[in-house]
This record gives structure tokens, sequence and C-alpha cells, in this order.
């Protein structure tokens, strides 16, 4: 097809945009529904308690509903595993809270505010018992029991063990460390909301939610609520936002649900911020001891490690309490060559709220501890840590390349990448500064390379059994009577641009102008059924399903367009919005004013399927397109202030083939953005009995457009030779990246001082802790 | 969160607000940068709410040949654009634009915050360290330094209003020195200092301590302070701000680290 300037390739303006940025978009708390009231939670104050009673006030009864009103099954996510345990996670807690913020009662009342003075209203008597709140201690025999039929605090345990013994013996180089990183609260500019109603024409349930995952959620709700999945309809509205914080079935979804049925008017919960930040998922809180066995010229010989994930008090449905800590052990050897590896993992439970999947999911993490571990070695080695890696990253002519933990790298040139990021950075100017600082600004340079794995299907997640594995993607191509095109898909865009993407897709094989092109999604009703929205699937899943159903539509079209030539099918061609013959052509507008509106003119053998394609794709392999880039950060630290001011960053990205470059690097910069929020600023602490203790952003700090530099972003573009057009899931890396850069930056800068950070976030107090601590003599 | 239910009467004179602000378990309500939040939070539950931002004698400002007053419910963002008189060195307009956001300087008013008296607010370092007085509608001329009493309490009595604050102008010889360290740009800050030289007057406050300012004069300001109930690194950062405040004014901090 002609280049139009629109198809794959191209940075065109994002079609949502208008309605986005003219503050024309309907988020969850637009949607207003006749009658519709307001629900606040009675949340537990306490981490670990027992129920004795709850006294809802005699004026309240009937606008306040506890577990003993409900008829609903808890969320339940079963895994098959060996050995994974099982929690129920009730909707409302009936003899027992497990973390702060776990609902026990729902208040029912015209306004927020009053279901809030309700919620007041509304006491509990608890029995205290002790809290388990640090995941390490979870572990120990004798620690307080999540849930006691357990026996210990474990959900599951994880080994990949291979003989380490020779190499224990004789590596010349062995780096032992800890490491942390931190609990955080993933914060999407828009929150989290429900609003249900009973449809009484259709007997179905509607819900309007702010999800990445309409049809799970549809799934989960219905086993909840004990409902027929036809019965129920899940609508995701526009939503602000997403990184896996939407990614699960809410206990408040399942409440709206069974209120909206039982009291006949529609309800809606919107979350606020001190929800989000002291009740609701926490993310990326990990502990780590590794060692690492090296020869003398810093090539990596073996990885030992043992991780614990912090996975909190249940089981979140669909992704389970396990995802984060299976994937540690899967992906902890990044990009780079090794001959042994062995790594346990514990998925601890713990008194705080359940642990979810955020973007680059267990990547942020494990990218950190291997990393500064090169750069370990490299110090012990005498090289800089930019050679290390360069010895060990996979070599490009090795690809597609098979990994330690049997991933299968499908295309790239990592050393490449590296080299180009390092080229960037221009390494030799900055030690040269570094040889003249004396005083309290020390500089550092610190580098980061990973691999992003993304659309990984059936054949990886089979494995889980979890409540959802990706099977085919599908897509719904159909004209309308006037030569549009409707694009159905089951996948839910939070932010990132798939309403043009996709419209891309289709552009480059009908040909069709993109305004005349529309997506559908985030609607049970309308659209195929999907997994949803998560590791980084859309572009390469979403995508092939789109190009495979308007592949067979072009089919379809061109079959009619030659009849209306008077042409052999195989003698026209469908693309730039016509059909085509030698000599002649006709518009897709007309063949589809025909099929609808003059079916006379049709042929005799015409397809009756007509202009409406449902079609299912999944790439020629699906263990995953990686993606990969490389992060360096430079950054001065005020080593009197412990302050870190990031003053360069670059980045080298290799996402193959770019359907949108402009979109690309939006979320590769949004990516980082969060990268450097985990790197130097996002906490949630705990106090001893599992009190949040940053309950608003003044305390929970976000950064801001002052703490994002303005990043440099290279692309190498090396096709996945599995995906329609080559292209590779990206969606995550910006945040996997900064938190290892950053931190091999600020090491580099203090290493002359004697310290070294091993935990995250990296700040103020952090910083001049360690350099108070490596000032006195050990 | 919402806020719960609170009555709202908005006076028509500063005498109307000062009888409604009489009331038990009243609260004025002037930009309510700091207020709005407590509200929704529900961590301030007043039965009635008097808003006075509307009311024209608390936006006064004056000059006399040794002071500048500025209305109470001045906003910070009128002061950072130059709207009040220079009291030296553009000291309240440098000190107004590093306030919060500009969101928040656009409401939110110099007696507002000094009336909230958050140990972290700038304006209460600040003018502490600048020797001003709180004028309140009883008459009285406060020294700030008696008006904030400790976190979030001041000198004001049932039914009293900050109607203005009077800052001293500088001499032509002034030093001065102002430093706070933040998370980020506009964040509350965990140390600040501010340095007057001026004259007869050497003074160094310290503030976002968790009460009210630590204030210094005269040969006790080149000294190592004692701060008390900070572990050492809270310590190390109010000692390392404080000497880097000094070195803006020009002072010696040898002891300091």
């Amino acid at each position: 097809m002609a280049d139009t300037g629109s198809g794959i390739g191209h940075s065109v303006p994002r079609k949502e945009d208008d309605r986005y940025l003219r503050g024309r978009g309907e988020f969850i708390a637009d949607i207003r529904l006749p009658g519709m009231q307001d629900l606040a939670f009675v949340r537990s104050p306490l981490a670990h308690a027992r129920i004795r009673d709850i006294h809802v006030p005699d004026n309240a009864v009937g606008r306040v509903f506890t577990a003993a009103d409900l008829d609903v099954r808890p969320m339940q996510v079963v895994s098959a595993l060996p050995g994974f345990k099982i929690s129920d996670q009730p909707v409302l807690a009936q003899d027992k809270v497990r973390h702060v913020g776990e609902p026990i009662a729902v208040c029912v009342a015209p306004t927020r505010a009053e279901a809030e003075d309700l919620a007041a209203a509304v006491t509990v008597d608890f029995d205290e018992l002790p809290a388990v709140v640090d995941m390490l201690e979870a572990r120990r025999p004798g620690a307080p029991l999540v849930h006691e039929h357990w026996g210990d605090n474990v959900f599951l345990e994880t080994v990949v063990e291979d003989d380490l013994a020779a190499i224990r013996a004789s590596a010349p180089i062995v780096v032992r460390r800890s490491f942390r990183t931190a609990r955080q609260c993933m914060s999407p500019l828009e929150g989290r909301g429900v609003v249900a109603a009973w449809d009484r024409r259709l007997e179905q349930l509607l819900v309007y939610s702010s999800t990445q995952l309409p049809h799970i959620v549809r799934s989960g709700l219905a086993e909840c609520l004990g409902l027929d999945q036809g019965r129920l309809r899940v609508v995701a509205p526009d939503v602000g936002g997403g990184f896996g914080y939407k990614g699960i079935l809410l206990a408040e979804e399942v409440v709206a649900g069974w209120l909206a049925r039982r009291l006949g008017h529609p309800v809606r919960w919107i979350e606020d911020r001190r929800e989000q930040l002291t009740g609701n998922a926490n993310c990326r809180e990990h502990q780590y001891d590794v060692t690492a066995y090296a020869a003398a010229d810093g090539r990596l010989l073996a990885l030992d490690a043992e991780a614990t994930v912090d996975a909190g008090a249940y089981s979140a449905y669909p992704f389970s309490a396990c995802l984060e800590a299976a994937q540690v052990a899967s992906i902890l050897p990044g990009p780079y060559m090794m001959d042994a590896y062995r790594c346990r993992t514990w998925s601890a439970a713990t008194n705080k709220p359940p642990i979810l999947p955020y973007r680059g999911v267990a990547r942020s993490g494990v990218c950190f501890v291997i990393e500064l571990t090169l750069d370990a070695i490299a110090r012990q080695a005498g090289l800089e840590p930019h050679e290390v890696r360069l010895r060990n990253l996979v070599p490009a002519d090795r690809m597609p390349f098979d990994n330690i933990t049997k991933k299968h790298f499908d295309s790239g040139d990592y050393p490449e990448c590296l080299r180009r990021v390092v080229a960037a950075i221009d390494i030799p100017a900055i030690r040269a500064r570094q040889a003249t600082e004396t005083g309290p600004i020390r500089t550092g340079v610190g580098l980061a390379i990973f691999c992003e794995q993304g659309a990984h299907g059936t054949s990886v997640y089979a494995g889980w059994g979890i409540p959802m594995i990706p099977g085919f993607e599908q897509a719904v191509a159909r004209m309308t009577p006037d030569g549009g095109l409707e694009l159905r898909v089951g996948i839910q865009s939070h932010g990132q641009g798939l309403e043009t993407t996709l419209a891309q897709i289709a552009h480059e094989v009908l040909g069709l102008p993109l305004d005349k092109i529309m997506v559908v999604h985030g609607d049970t009703a309308l659209t195929p059924y999907s997994t949803g929205t998560w590791g980084s699937r859309c572009a390469v899943m979403a995508g092939g399903a789109v190009a495979t159903a308007c592949r067979e539509l072009a089919g379809r079209i061109g079959r009619i367009g030659a009849h209306l030539l008077q042409e052999h099918p195989d003698a026209v061609r469908v693309g730039n919005g016509v059909v085509a013959s030698v000599t002649a052509s006709v518009a897709i507008t007309e063949v589809a004013r025909t099929w609808y509106r003059r079916p006379q003119d049709l042929p005799a053998s015409v397809d009756p399927g007509g202009l409406e394609v449902t079609a299912g794709y999944k790439p020629l392999r699906d263990s995953g397109t990686f993606s990969y880039a490389a992060h360096a950060a430079v950054v001065q630290v005020d080593t009197e202030l412990g302050e870190v001011r990031i003053i360069d960053y670059a980045i080298v990205e290799d996402g193959g083939v770019l359907l949108n470059p402009m979109i690309v690097d939006g979320q590769v910069i949004g990516g980082t953005a969060q990268g450097i929020g985990t790197a130097l600023y996002e906490e949630m602490p705990f106090d001893a009995n599992g009190q949040p203790l940053n309950g608003t952003l003044a305390e929970y700090i976000l950064p801001g457009a002052t703490e994002v530099p303005d990043a440099r972003i290279d692309h190498m573009e090396t096709p996945s030779p599995y995906s329609a057009f080559g292209q590779k899931g990206l969606g995550e890396g910006g945040a996997i990246g900064p938190p290892a850069a950053i931190a091999n930056a600020v090491n580099d800068a203090l290493h002359p001082l004697g310290v070294e950070i091993t935990e995250l976030p990296i700040t103020p107090h952090r910083v001049l802790r360690a350099l108070l601590a490596a000032r006195v003599p050990a | 969160m919402k806020a719960a239910a609170f009555d709202m009467v908005r006076p028509a004179a500063l005498a109307d607000a000062e009888s409604l602000l009489a009331q038990p378990n009243s609260s004025a309500l002037a930009g309510g940068q700091s207020l709005g939040p407590m509200l929704n939070l529900r961590l301030a539950r007043p039965a009635l709410l008097v808003p006075i931002a509307h009311l024209a004698v608390l936006r006064e400002v004056s000059e006399t040949a040794s002071s500048v007053t500025i209305g109470a419910c001045v906003t910070h963002a009128t002061i950072a654009d130059g709207g009040v008189p220079d009291i030296g060195l553009d000291v309240l307009a440098r000190v107004a634009e590093g306030i919060a956001y500009r969101a928040v300087r656009t409401r939110g008013t110099i007696g507002g915050s000094l009336c909230h008296a958050d140990p972290a607010a700038d304006w209460v370092t600040v003018l502490t360290a600048l020797g001003a007085d709180a004028l309140t509608s009883g008459g009285r001329a406060v020294p700030m330094r008696e008006f904030i009493r400790g976190a979030f309490r001041t000198a004001l009595t049932p039914g009293e209003l900050l109607c203005a604050v009077r800052i001293p102008k500088l001499s032509p010889s002034v030093r001065w020195g102002y430093v706070k360290a933040c998370r980020k740009p506009g964040e509350f800050a965990h140390a600040m200092a501010a340095v007057l030289v001026d004259l007869d007057v050497t003074r160094a406050v310290i503030g976002a301590i968790g009460g009210a300012p630590i204030v210094l004069e005269g040969a006790a300001v080149t000294h190592a302070p004692d701060l008390p109930g900070l572990d050492a690194i809270d310590a190390q950062m109010q000692r390392i701000i404080l000497g880097r405040a000094m070195a803006q004014a020009g002072l010696q901090s040898a002891d300091l680290v």
C-alpha cells in the first residue's frame, strides 16, 4: 500500500486526545444514573483482629450492610502451581480482619459525605491480634498466622536448583549482597471506581468499572454473585491510568453489584486517595539475598538467590499472590548468560493489603538486583560496569536465544543497545569530572540493561492454572453501511493510545482514513472475550487480531469489489481505501453500500458473512516478544543532605517495529517517571502494628514534572520474528530500568566515601544514614 | 473522604466575623489550602465555618518608612507576583514563589498560613526571622516569635482574627539567607532556616522541627544549635541547612557540621 502517513510507523496524533484534552472524556465519576446513591465502606482500623461484634445504629438499619447480610461467595484464586495455598478473600470481613483498610461494612446514602457519616456511626468490637508486618518475620516459625489453617505464612515456595558446588569452590570473584525494595502504592491519576445498576428489561446487572480487564471482572463477579455470566455486563468507560492497579476484581465491585440488585437502584463507589494509599492493593515489596560468582574477567558463572515477596494478606483475583515471586525466579538472570542458577522464592503472607502486579511486574526489582550485582562484580574485577555487561550479554548472533530459565529471547542486539547508551552518556567526561570533585556534591553514572517479555500467551500461563489464561486474542472488524470501519476488541485502553494504534493497523491493511475507523473497547456486551490489558500484550495481541480480521475483511471486500468491477477476484487488490484492478477501481465505501443497501447488486456466490469478521490471533510463537532497553543515569548526590538529583538520562529502546513512535516515546517517558518514583520517592512504610504511615500524597511522594528529567531516547527496531508486523510489547519497560540505573549512579558517586546503597527508595534519610554509618569505623 | 456536615455563614464585615468566630467550634476559612484537606479528611470538624477571604479590610496592603503591612488574606501568589511593596532584597516575593505549587499559592494566604501554624510553613520561619508583628482584630501587635506557640498553635484567642502582618523594612546593609530542604519542589520542608543580619540584629531561625521555630540571636547564631528531639540524621540536615542559610547571609558556620 502507498505510504499515507497514517499507517504503521507514523507518529499520528492520538484520536482519543481530542476528548481527553478538552475535558470531554467520560470517566467513572462522570457517570450519573437516575436514583444513584453513593457508597462508603467501614474499613478496618486494625491490621489483624477478630471481629467480635458490629453495631449498626437503629436509624441506619437498611442503609448499612455487613457480611451477615450478603449472600455472596468470597473472591478466590486457585492456581495449579504445586503447594499453592488458597486464601478466601471475603468481600466484607466476616470474623477476622487481615489488613488495615479491609472492608467490614458498606453504607448507602444519597451522597458520599452522608455515607461516610453512616460509616462513622458504625462501631466494631475487635479482639486485636498480633500483626505480622515484615515478610521475613512472617516466614519465621512462631510468627502470628494470617490464615491459621495454613500452619505458616507462605502462599507458595518455588525452587530452581542447579548444582553450584564446583563454581562455589573455584570462582575467583564472589559477590554477596542483600537488597530490598519498598512497598509502593500504584497511583494512577484516576483511582478505582464502580457504578452498578440492575437493568430490569435485560434482567442483567450492569457494572461500570474503571478496570483494565472488563471480561475478567465479569467472570469474577459472576462467580462471587452466583449469576450466570449472561446476566452481567461490565463496561469500562474512559480509564485514567491502570498500570496493574485496575487489573483486579474488587471487593467493592462485588458489593456494589449485590447492592444494586438488592436495593433496586444504582449505587456507586468512587475510591478516594486515602483508600488508594492505605487500604487497597500495593506492589513491589521484595527482599533478596544474592551471591554471584564470576570469573576474574567479570564473566558471570553462577547466580544463587533467595527472594521473598511480601504478598500481603490475600491472593488477589485473577493474578494471585504468587505471580510476583515466581516471576522473580524466572527473570532474575536478566539479559545475561551464565552457567548455573539457583533461586528459591517465597510469597509471604502479611497483615498488609494484597500485592498486585505493577507495570514491569517484578522486573524493576530484579533489574535493580542483577544490575547492582554486576556493578559490584565490576568493582571487584576493576572494570568499567559496561565492560562487564558486554562480557555477559547475550550476543546478537545467538538470537533467538533460550536463557538459563528457558526464556526464549526472540530477537535483538543487546550489546549494541548498551554500546549506544554508553556513547550517549559520555562516561569518560564523567570520570574526568569525578576526579576533580572534593566537595559535598558528588557525581555518579549508572547503567541498567534489561529485557521485557510481552504478549506471552497460553504456553506460558497454562502452568499457572489461574482464572485467566490468554488464548487466541479476537477482534471484530465490521464495515458500517456508510463505509466506516468498526473494530471491536476485548482489551481496554486506559491511556496508552490503543484507539489510535489499532486504527493505524486497520488503516495499514485497508487504507480507510483514520477518522473513519472507530475502536470499540471496554464493554463485555460489545466486544469479544479477552483477558484484557496487561503484560504489554495489546500491540502484539490486539494488533495482530485487528490485522487478521482486517485481512479477512479485505478478502471479502475484494470479492464484492471484483464483482462490481467485473474482474476475477484474483485480479484485484484491496488497499488505500479502494478495490483496484489494473484498469479500474471501486471505493470500499461503495462496496459497503452495496452489501448493506443494494444486495440486489451482489454476486450469487457472495460470502453470506458479509462485511463483519471475527478473527482470532496468536503470534507464531506465544512465548512472548522481548523488547529491551538500556538506561543510563547521571546523578549528583548532595552528601550533606542526602539528596539525589538526576542531571542526565539516556535511554536506548528496542521495541521491534514501532506502530506509533510518538506513543512509544510516551510509554517510555511515563514508565521512566514511575521508575524514578520507585528509585527515589515512593514508599509506603508500616509501623510494627501494621498501620500504613503515608496516608496522603503529602507523605507518599510521587515524582512530578520537576523530578523527571528530559530523557534522551534513541530507538533500535529489531523486528520480532513472531508478531504480525515485527512489533514487540514495550508498555512496561520505562518503569524497569530507572531504579537500577539511578542506584548504580548513586553508588558510583558514593563509592569513594565507602558507601553502597542496596535499598529502595534512595531517600535523603537512607543516604545520610549510610554515610553516617560509613564514617564510624566498624 | 468528604467533609462532615458544617454550617457556613459569610460575614459582611470584620465585626460579624469576630462575633461568629466567638462561637464554640467555629473556624475561619481563608484560602482553604490547609483547612480544605483537613475538612475532607475529617481531621477538622468545625460546626461553623466563617469565610473571610472576601473581606476587603483583610486584603489591604500599606507601607510606612519603616515597615510594610500585609493583610492576612493577601495570597502567596500576590506576594510572589510583586503585589506588595518590597521590604528589601525582594525577600517576600522570593519566599512566596517557593511555597507549595502555583495552584496553592493562588488561593493560599499569608495569614491563613500563620494561623494554621504548620511548623514546616515558610512564613512561620521567615516572618519570625524578619521580626514581624501579628496585628489582630483585638488590637494587639504580637511579635511573631510569640504568635506561633507551637505546632498548629497560635496566640489568638476565641473570636480574635489575625488581620495583618507588619514586617520591618530591611536596611541597605542587610544580609539575608533562607534555605529549605524538601523531597521535591513544593513539598513540605523537612529542614529550613532563615538568617537575618541587619544593623544591630543577628538572628537565625530554624523551622520544620515539629514545634515552634527555634530562634537564635546574636552570638548564639554561630554555634551549633541544640536541637532536642531530633535524631542524628534530622539534626545533621537542620545544621547543614542552617549553615547554608548562614553562608547566604555571609556568616561563617565552621562548627555546624
